[in-house]
């Protein structure tokens, strides 16, 4: 046998060298990964992850490596920048400027700068295809689609990863990008779309709380069963620059092996560590506005830039009272026109520990109800920035997600409460006594940059080793995670590995039960509109890889004409199978997400006929919802392809209007 | 060739022990005079050698022979990495407009005020390029030892300088060195001369 066909067999079962774990954040991104050739050699040796430096332009004509590549595009007017302005290593005459420098230019140049594109990825409100940002800017400013900035950072890493190891495309390798938890199906779908223009061949996608727990499990090694039990709760909590996310993680035992079982997933929180930097911005200017002095625009994002770097030192366990705030002029005049005044510590605690992370009770959920997601224009931001109330609902809302592993017992409350919900719609919300219990975490892994800081991490802590006390159970402990801001991309990489069949893998599944809306048959009655049934069609835990039934239940799709579905999802209805009908559900049960379309192309058929479809849902293995029309195998019509099989159709998650 | 292992001599008449006894006194020649051309004190056999006698401690030679010194070749240092560090002070700590300001009019907390914008401006710049670490890990002010054969372009000698190493005196500055720089990278035809462009707001 020759060496070539040896090779030819090693790459038949893994034709990737590297496991590629990519953090997609709102405000960075980092790439992280790991030699999988050196670690399976010896998997049982410490696995080693390293970060990528990232060449990038800072200034015009200024390359840089770092490790992080901030998540912004400039787009530039003709006259502003010279061929030779943004050059890269890899390309003499990029079309845009992502990184660093996107970022500088657009402190400066707001209306060009496109920024949080991942939030406008989950923003049903909007198509996401359409080109858009920056949004709100003048109609001469050239713009994109949250997709195609998307596509320009995931473009960005490929090439500076290929310029660095041109041998093996980052296409080939196993790539891992990781997304919030609270991603719907139509912004995981639109990410790998992103990932697809890239043109990634092993993809996966894998939630941010997740790849803590993989960064965990991997700095612990195999320490990591020592550090948690049997019936232990995990919560996570993750709180980046711009998106709040949760995630609880059971811990239960099959064949005499520890499991980690994600259960539960927040709701999409767009709370983060910038709202909290331009708190403290506002508050300066405010005192500023006292001493009789007026801030512009560039002023207060300067003021912005320092609070940043003065909270960083105010939060720490030290001494520091206060840090002065200076803001230099413009001009080359830099003495007179400083503006100078300082940030106290008080003010630092009033404005983020107490503003932000106030002393609760678990029943004090978030004031304002988030608005409907078909209603803004901007993004939707959340309402109450507490994020301990945040913290709170979700943990009573999941009061029994780890109830099936962890204590069957309970099932049958479960349901009682619900019939008890059922019977009296008015009983939520009046603080009744349901409203009390809530899952009860007994470990606490803390992540993102914001949490970095000791004083809002140990208030975390605090809050929730209160609640618990309170509830008469035993204060949860806390798992210490390594480098936050890099902890994602790791525990990313790392999971590549575990992919392999190395360590231990995290069960998850979709923490989302999926529904579509059905009008009942029903007299209409003026006023009021007909009742909305629920027909379950992707349920709670279901599998990468798995596909479920079609759907008993029927629906006409037009020839030719778009057809809209209203679609929900509920991360708490865990029993429901596909195929069930709900006819009553509790109001925060189910979310309403932005509606399906299907388009049955006219071929073949006359204009305005109606073909009979089921619904079926599939998990794919890049971690995509794929939601079809399956036509209903008439005899008399012609619904079934040369195979003999019934057509089917791909149902859009996101709609193109 | 044939080679019979019995056609050994089983002893070894005087000429090849002669024959091998030059040998070893050659071979120990060769590598005397290879290793030690300069008298070094290590290891040199006290044997008399008949290859140099190496002269006595007679090294100052009172020669007036005057011999044109050799010039040194100087290296330029580029102006491109000087103009670029100016560039990255300016941006990041205002160093231009700091340093061509007439401080004599303003107040000291005028002053105060911008001089915080240029030290935390240029901490940033110095540690987001540079790696800094000291040369003497002692605390200064206190007595260290230099042993003979000491980096003399890392440790300087001040004041009485007499006599031979080991010198022991008192650590007046612990001193720095770059251990790692890490400037970025410029694009060919890059202007550096340009340390900060005008602005004009539209």
């Amino acid at each position: 046998m020759s060496d070539t066909e040896l090779n030819s067999m090693d790459e038949n079962n893994r034709s990737a060298k590297y496991s590629v774990g990519i953090d997609l954040g709102t405000t960075h991104c980092v790439l992280s990964y790991l030699d999988l050739d050196s670690a399976m050699e010896d998997p049982t040796a410490e696995v080693e992850v390293s970060v990528l430096s990232i060449p990038q332009l800072t200034q015009p004509g200024v390359i840089e490596e770092k490790e992080q590549l901030p998540s912004f595009m400039y787009m530039a007017h003709e006259s502003e920048l010279t061929d030779s302005d943004i050059a890269l290593p890899w390309n003499e005459k990029p079309e845009d400027i992502v990184g660093s420098l996107a970022r500088n230019l657009g402190s400066k140049t707001p209306i060009r700068l496109v920024s949080s594109a991942k939030s406008w990825l989950c923003h049903g409100g909007i198509d996401r295809h359409a080109d858009f940002l920056p949004a709100g800017s003048p109609e001469e400013v050239a713009k994109v689609s949250p997709l195609d900035a998307t596509f320009e950072y995931l473009d960005h890493l490929a090439s500076a990863w290929d310029n660095k190891y041109p041998d093996y495309p980052l296409t080939e390798q196993e790539v891992t990008i990781t997304i919030p938890a609270s991603f719907d199906p139509a912004a995981r779908e639109l990410t790998a779309e992103a990932a697809g223009f890239v043109g990634f061949e092993n993809l996966t996608l894998l939630e941010e709380p997740q790849a803590a727990v993989y960064n965990w499990l991997h700095a612990c090694g195999d320490e990591w069963r020592n550090q948690v039990n049997v019936g232990d709760i995990i919560l996570v909590v993750d709180i980046g620059g711009g998106t709040t996310d949760l995630s609880l993680v059971a811990v239960t035992e099959d064949e005499g092996n520890l499991t980690l079982n994600r259960v539960a997933v927040g709701d999409h929180i767009l709370l983060g560590g910038d709202n909290m930097d331009l708190a403290l911005a506002y508050r300066v200017k405010a005192k500023l506005a006292q001493e009789g002095k007026e801030l512009q625009t560039w002023q207060i994002q300067a003021i912005t830039q320092a609070c940043r770097d003065a909270k960083e030192q105010l939060l720490l366990d030290n001494d520091i009272t206060e840090v002065p705030i200076v803001v230099p002029s413009r001009g080359s005049k830099l003495f007179g026109n400083t503006l100078r005044t300082e940030l106290t510590r008080d003010e630092v605690k009033e404005a983020l520990v107490e503003g932000f992370f106030p002393e609760v009770a678990i029943n004090d959920h978030p004031r304002a109800a988030r608005r409907g997601a078909l209603t803004q224009k901007g993004l939707p931001y959340a309402q109450d920035p507490a994020v301990t109330r945040h913290l709170a609902e979700f943990l009573s809302k999941q009061a029994d997600a780890a109830s099936d592993l962890i204590n069957p017992t309970s099932e049958d409350n479960e349901n009682t409460s619900n019939e008890a919900m059922f019977s009296d719609p008015l009983a939520g919300g009046f603080g009744d006594t349901a409203s009390d219990s809530f899952i009860k975490p007994t470990a606490i892994l803390l992540n993102g940059g914001v949490l970095k800081a000791p004083a809002l991490s140990d208030r975390v802590l605090s809050i929730i080793n209160q609640w618990l006390t309170e509830a008469g159970a035993e204060e949860a402990r806390l798992l210490e995670e390594s480098d936050l801001d890099l902890a994602v991309a790791n525990g990313a990489s790392y999971y590549g590995f575990v992919k392999q069949g190395q360590g231990v893998r995290i069960r998850g599944g979709l923490a989302n039960a999926y529904y579509v809306g059905i009008e009942s048959a029903m007299p209409a009655i003026p006023g009021m509109e007909p009742p909305l049934e629920a027909l379950c069609i992707a349920p709670f835990g279901m599998e990468e890889g798995t596909e479920t039934a079609p759907t008993s239940a029927e629906f006409g799709l037009i020839v030719g004409e778009p057809v809209h579905f209203r679609f929900f999802g509920s991360n708490t209805r865990r029993h429901d199978e596909s195929g069930v009908q709900l006819e009553h559900w509790a109001d925060d049960e189910l979310e309403e997400l932005p509606e399906l379309q299907a388009t049955l192309p006219a071929e073949g058929r006359r204009a305005g006929e109606v073909v009979p479809v089921r619904l079926s849902a599939k998990v794919t293995e890049v971690g995509t919802l794929k939601l079809e029309a399956i036509a209903v195998d008439n005899a008399d019509n012609n619904n079934t392809d040369e195979n003999g099989e019934p057509e089917r159709w791909q149902i859009e998650l996101d709609v193109r209007d | 060739m044939n080679f019979d292992p019995a056609s050994l001599p089983s002893t070894i008449d005087m000429l090849h022990l002669i024959l091998a006894v030059l040998a070893v006194v050659f071979f120990v020649l060769f590598v005397t005079k290879k290793s030690s051309p300069q008298a070094s004190a290590n290891e040199v056999t006290p044997e008399p050698t008949p290859v140099a006698e190496p002269t006595p401690v007679a090294e100052p030679k009172p020669a007036p022979v005057k011999e044109t010194p050799k010039p040194a070749v100087l290296k330029e240092a580029t102006p491109d990495a000087a103009l670029q560090l100016l560039t990255l002070l300016q941006q990041d700590a205002r160093f231009i407009d700091f340093i061509q300001e007439d401080v004599s009019s303003y107040s000291d907390a005028d002053i105060g005020a911008a001089a915080r914008v240029v030290h935390e401006g240029s901490k940033k710049t110095l540690t987001t390029y540079f790696d800094f670490a000291a040369i003497r890990n002692e605390e200064e002010e206190s007595r260290v030892t230099l042993n003979e054969g000491f980096n003399a372009s890392e440790v300087r000698l001040t004041g009485n300088v007499v006599g031979e190493a080991p010198f022991t005196g008192t650590l007046i500055h612990k001193g720095w060195k770059v251990t790692n720089i890490k400037l970025p990278k410029l694009a060919e035809g890059h202007d550096t001369s340009i340390v900060a462009p005008a602005e004009v707001e539209l």
